[in-house]
């Protein structure tokens, strides 16, 4: 997909909130920012609660944003309609109509006439297997036939976009495998002219399964969480690792609602380059808090609950916490599901005397992605200097100025402990402290 | 060899063609009936002004009788369904409206039909001062004005009740509102419709004597029609004839029950909102013929659905380009003004006159109404608790045995059809034959016009009694009392609410006519508002009318909100049966 394609939809900072007659505000869902871009599928996927029907209702101009703008085709809504249609959950069918009636109606209301219509409506539901059944009245179909109706009124109208809310939720285990195949057939096989498919699920496995981009919603109030990329084949294979691990973290978005955990895929060589990805940002602690820590694990044979520990140093968890990360980070520690262990590493790092654990922190830095680019970009100058803006300016990329400065500062105090480079805050100049290791790295 | 001759498919056709054309044969024979009772009536209605009809009281006028007051009664509906949607159909979807509106329903449902009855016709005679059709439209919007609330507050409470997708549907597709009326709003309130139609209708009937005969100050008007020739017959005391028109009046309501009620409701179960088919659909003999009767097949074909789809498409058109600016015109801004002032105007012209006229009232007339309203009052409530007192026993009953239901169902609505109005004269006439007075009379009239509201509540509320928890009452062995205090009761309660609603409502208008007769050329009538109404009407005095009437609407409405609202509130908090 070309970078500078626009999108056919996009939010700008759309926001729904009640006033309560006592003139507090309740807000339901935090500015947003969305786009919808033609070629893709779009899951948005959060627990009940964060908005997530709201935001759908919302991009389709039927239900009005408190504040913020929906564009389409970058005109605001109101001005046009969008040309959407919706797979609604519980079907939304006429039931006093015939399943044909029921498909014919949208054109109707297009002011397509009889026969064209009647051609068109076959058509479609012949697409979606109902071939047969236009007679039927909806009450005489089964929970996935009345599903596929739905699908077909969608469908007939041709819309840019298909939007999806929860479509698969009130159906059988059965009825949902093969309608979910049946729309991929769809959707990749380009049989149908939609342009983009917007879904809304709770069903972190649908998302994963389907879209090839995901929005995570978080709640109180409703706002965007994440958003990714899913890279991974059609068809999708659920046993594969890639697909459980991508399962396991958006889990993990999901019930945890503090910070986010570390991305599960691997950059691949491309992505790195790319630079998209931000590197695993550093935890805001000091090297000698590490050692310190590190010690005081070490009387401590067995694994360690994070809170009993925290309770024993008389430390908040919230504290401790940035320890046990750049603990983690520098490979000193493991952690397994909330206790605390250390590593043969960690052993021999509190173990060690204070030249030793130089060169040790050494060795554990060369894992830590930032650390490493700076090494590197100073090795590749002929006077292994570099200005401190260089990094910062790559920073600015992915964190907020503050933070880029805050990310560069532990990087320095790290490195100057390592003592493998050095930085002076009033010339701004970064440089190595000892001698390139690999003099013929390459270019 | 000869083969043995095989009837050819066509003889086939023919034989089974016979039975449908004979139907056609009715159905046009019936359009044919319908169109020189039609005629016939008309040219009455345009003759000039007979305000008092010579009653004939021999039985052989009773079709003629029958035939007018059933062309009144259809007129009066069809007037009262259309005015019902569009009354509906705006307070749900015009907000500003809608805050004015639904309270003001409230209102005028609460207001007896006789209270109208000056107003109407003075402003028939205005407008019709030599015709009879002035008159008979003064009658007709009698009728309607007892029966479109109802069927508005129906119409409009399905509307709203719509569900959030089927509506988004409507609107992501773009329907314009006429495809959204005829494929959403009026097939989702159908059923609705339908229900309260009949009850309506039933209304109708209850109401026909008075809105057939009625004296207006020095005036007497009497119009040809089946209520009329009941009055008739009840001033002369003529047990004969009152009999024979009982009879013509339950024979007619029965037959309009059996022959449009049954195939309407048959032809209605297409528009039940369900997921899946719950019961077998009800069948009606007249909907099968009349859907294969050629006639209304080629009626159908060739004009309502092309006339239909050219009017969706013309409409859809329209929507479709409809300009999308922010804000209304400069000319629909000016409209909505000049509607609201004349609205406005209206209403304060209204008040300024009743105060006026109210400004009058002397004491004593303001004690005599309040211990008006007090009596009625008693009154409405000692109907209800005899009602209740046997329609719980007997509907529980009913509705715990669904064989016993099966026969039982239909015997009580044919029981409920009849207008207790034409069972009056009957009643009183026996009740004074033992020594009963009105006292007793004017109860016994406001209970058989309102019992059945409750019966048929409680055996609904009895039959979607869960049956595991019958079970559970039979093996815990409660006793008889524990399981109508623990099981029973708490059950049926929020339908028991529904009708005792209903009824309380129905009551209070029917004491307007429970409460003053004419018989045997005396009147009797007994202490209560529903008396000073009726009196206040006939001798044409609009002060105490209007002061009667405000009491009568303030303590319904009142009931409503305090008593009613809240019972409602808690047998669908506490009392709802959920699965």
């Amino acid at each position: 997909m070309p970078p500078d394609n626009p999108p056919i939809a996009e939010t700008r900072a759309i926001e729904k909130f009640y006033a309560q007659p006592s003139g507090a505000r309740v807000q339901v869902i935090a500015p947003t920012n969305l786009e919808i871009m033609p070629g893709s599928f779009t899951a948005l996927l959060g627990p009940s609660g964060s908005g997530k029907s709201t935001l759908l209702r919302m991009l389709t101009g039927l239900v009005k944003p408190s504040a913020g703008q929906v564009l389409w085709h970058g005109e605001p809504l109101g001005l046009r309609q969008p040309d959407a249609a919706i797979v609604f959950q519980n079907f939304a069918l006429f039931p006093w109509l015939t399943v044909l009636e029921n498909v014919e109606a949208p054109l109707q209301a297009r002011g397509v006439d009889a026969a064209k219509r009647k051609k068109n409506a076959l058509k479609i539901l012949d697409t979606v297997g109902l071939d047969g059944t236009e007679g039927a009245y909806p009450k005489e179909l089964s929970g996935g036939m009345k599903q596929r109706v739905g699908f077909a009124r969608a469908l007939v109208v041709e819309p840019e976009v298909l939007f999806m809310d929860e479509p698969f939720s009130a159906l059988d285990v059965l009825s949902v495998e093969t309608l979910r195949n049946e729309l991929l057939e769809l959707w990749l096989g380009r049989k149908i002219p939609t342009k983009a498919i917007f879904l809304v699920t709770h069903n972190i496995e649908e998302a994963v399964l389907l879209a090839d981009r995901i929005i995570v919603l978080g709640r109180n109030p409703g706002s965007i969480r994440t958003q990714f990329g899913v890279n991974l084949m059609h068809p999708r294979d659920r046993k594969a690792p890639e697909f459980t691990r991508l399962v396991d973290y958006i889990y993990k978005i999901l019930t945890q609602p503090g910070e986010l955990p570390p991305p599960p895929l691997r950059p691949s060589p491309e992505t790195a380059q790319r630079a998209a990805e931000p590197p695993a940002p550093l935890p805001h602690t000091r090297p000698s808090t590490v050692a310190g820590f590190v010690e005081i694990l070490l009387p401590r044979q067995s694994a360690q609950d994070i809170y009993v520990l925290a309770d024993d140093l008389g430390m908040e968890v919230d504290d401790l916490l940035p320890i046990i990360d750049a603990s983690v980070l520098l490979g000193f520690v493991r952690v397994n599901e909330g206790d605390i262990e250390l590593t043969a590493a960690g052993r021999a790092f509190a173990e060690a005397d204070i030249q030793d654990r130089k060169e040790q922190f050494r060795e554990a830095i060369q894992e830590v992605p930032l650390l490493r680019r700076i090494r590197r970009g100073l090795e590749h100058q002929a006077k292994h200097e570099l200005k401190d803006e260089f990094f910062l300016d790559v920073l600015e990329e992915h964190y907020t100025d503050k933070e880029a400065q805050r990310q560069l500062d532990t990087a320095v105090s790290w490195g100057r402990y390592a003592e493998i480079f050095d930085y002076d805050a009033d010339s701004g100049k970064l440089w190595l402290t000892e001698p390139a290791e690999n003099e013929s790295v390459e270019a | 060899m000869e083969s043995a001759p095989i009837p050819s498919s066509a003889a086939i056709e023919g034989s089974r063609g016979l039975i449908s054309r004979l139907t056609d044969i009715a159905v046009f024979a019936g359009g044919l009936a319908l169109f020189y009772g039609v005629i016939t009536i008309a040219q009455t209605w345009a003759g000039p002004f007979r305000p008092a009809f010579a009653i004939s009281l021999s039985p052989w006028s009773l079709p003629q009788y029958a035939a007018y007051s059933l062309m009144r009664l259809t007129i009066a509906y069809l007037l009262s369904l259309l005015f019902a949607i569009l009354y509906g159909y705006i307070a749900a979807y015009n907000k500003p409206a809608e805050r004015i509106m639904i309270p003001l329903l409230d209102i005028l449902q609460s207001i007896p039909v006789l209270s109208f009855l000056p107003g109407v016709m003075l402003a028939m005679f205005a407008l019709f001062p030599t015709h009879q059709v002035g008159v008979e439209l003064g009658s007709i919007l009698l009728i309607f004005t007892g029966q479109v609330w109802n069927l508005a507050f129906s119409f409009y409470a399905s509307v709203k009740g719509i569900p959030r997708e089927l509506r988004e549907a409507t609107r992501i597709y773009q329907f314009s509102p006429w495809q959204r009326f005829i494929q959403l709003d009026l097939p989702f309130a159908a059923i609705g419709l339908v229900w309260n139609s009949i009850m309506a209708v039933a209304g109708g009937w209850f109401f026909l004597m008075a809105c057939e005969q009625f004296v207006l100050g020095s005036r007497d008007f009497r119009l040809p029609g089946l209520g009329s020739y009941l009055q008739t017959a009840a001033g002369a005391g003529d047990t004969r004839a009152i009999l024979w028109g009982l009879a013509a009046m339950i024979g007619i309501v029965v037959l309009v029950d059996q022959l449009v009620w049954r195939t309407v409701l048959a032809w209605a179960h297409k528009f039940k909102f369900e997921q899946v088919e719950s019961a077998p659909p009800p069948r009606s003999p007249l909907l099968a013929l009349l859907r294969r009767s050629a006639p209304a097949v080629y009626l159908q074909r060739h004009f309502a659905r092309p006339l239909g789809e050219r009017l969706t498409a013309r409409l859809a058109a329209r929507w479709r380009t409809r300009p999308r600016a922010a804000g209304a015109t400069p000319r629909a801004r000016g409209l909505r003004w000049a509607v609201s002032a004349l609205v406005l105007a209206v209403v304060l012209l209204g008040c300024f006159q009743g105060i006026r006229e109210l400004a009058g009232i002397q004491r004593a007339e303001m004690l005599h109404v309040l211990a008006g309203a007090g009596a009625t009052f008693l009154r409405v409530m000692a109907a209800l608790a005899l009602g209740l007192a046997w329609t719980v026993p007997v509907g529980v009953a009913i509705g715990m045995r669904p064989r016993l239901a099966k026969y039982a169902q239909p015997l009580a609505q044919i029981g409920a059809s009849v207008p207790a109005t034409a069972l009056f004269p009957v009643v009183l006439l026996l009740l004074i034959r033992v020594g009963g007075g009105m006292g007793i009379a004017s109860i016994l009239l406001i209970l058989l016009g309102t019992q059945w509201y409750i019966l048929f509540n409680v055996i609904a509320g009895a039959m979607a009694l869960p049956s595991d928890l019958q079970e559970a009452a039979t093996i815990f062995r409660f006793s008889t009392y524990d399981r109508w205090r623990l099981l029973i009761l708490p059950g049926i309660f929020p339908s028991l609410v529904t009708g005792l609603v209903t009824a309380s409502g129905g009551a209070w208008n029917a004491s307007v006519v429970a409460e003053y007769f004419r018989l045997k050329g005396h009147t009797f009538s007994i202490t209560g508002l529903g008396a000073i109404i009726s009196r206040a009407t006939d001798a044409g005095n609009f002060r105490m009318l209007l002061a009667a009437t405000i009491v009568m609407s303030i303590v319904v409405v009142g009931m409503h909100r305090l008593v009613w609202h809240r019972l409602y509130r808690l047998a669908h908090s506490r009392f709802k049966l959920e699965s």
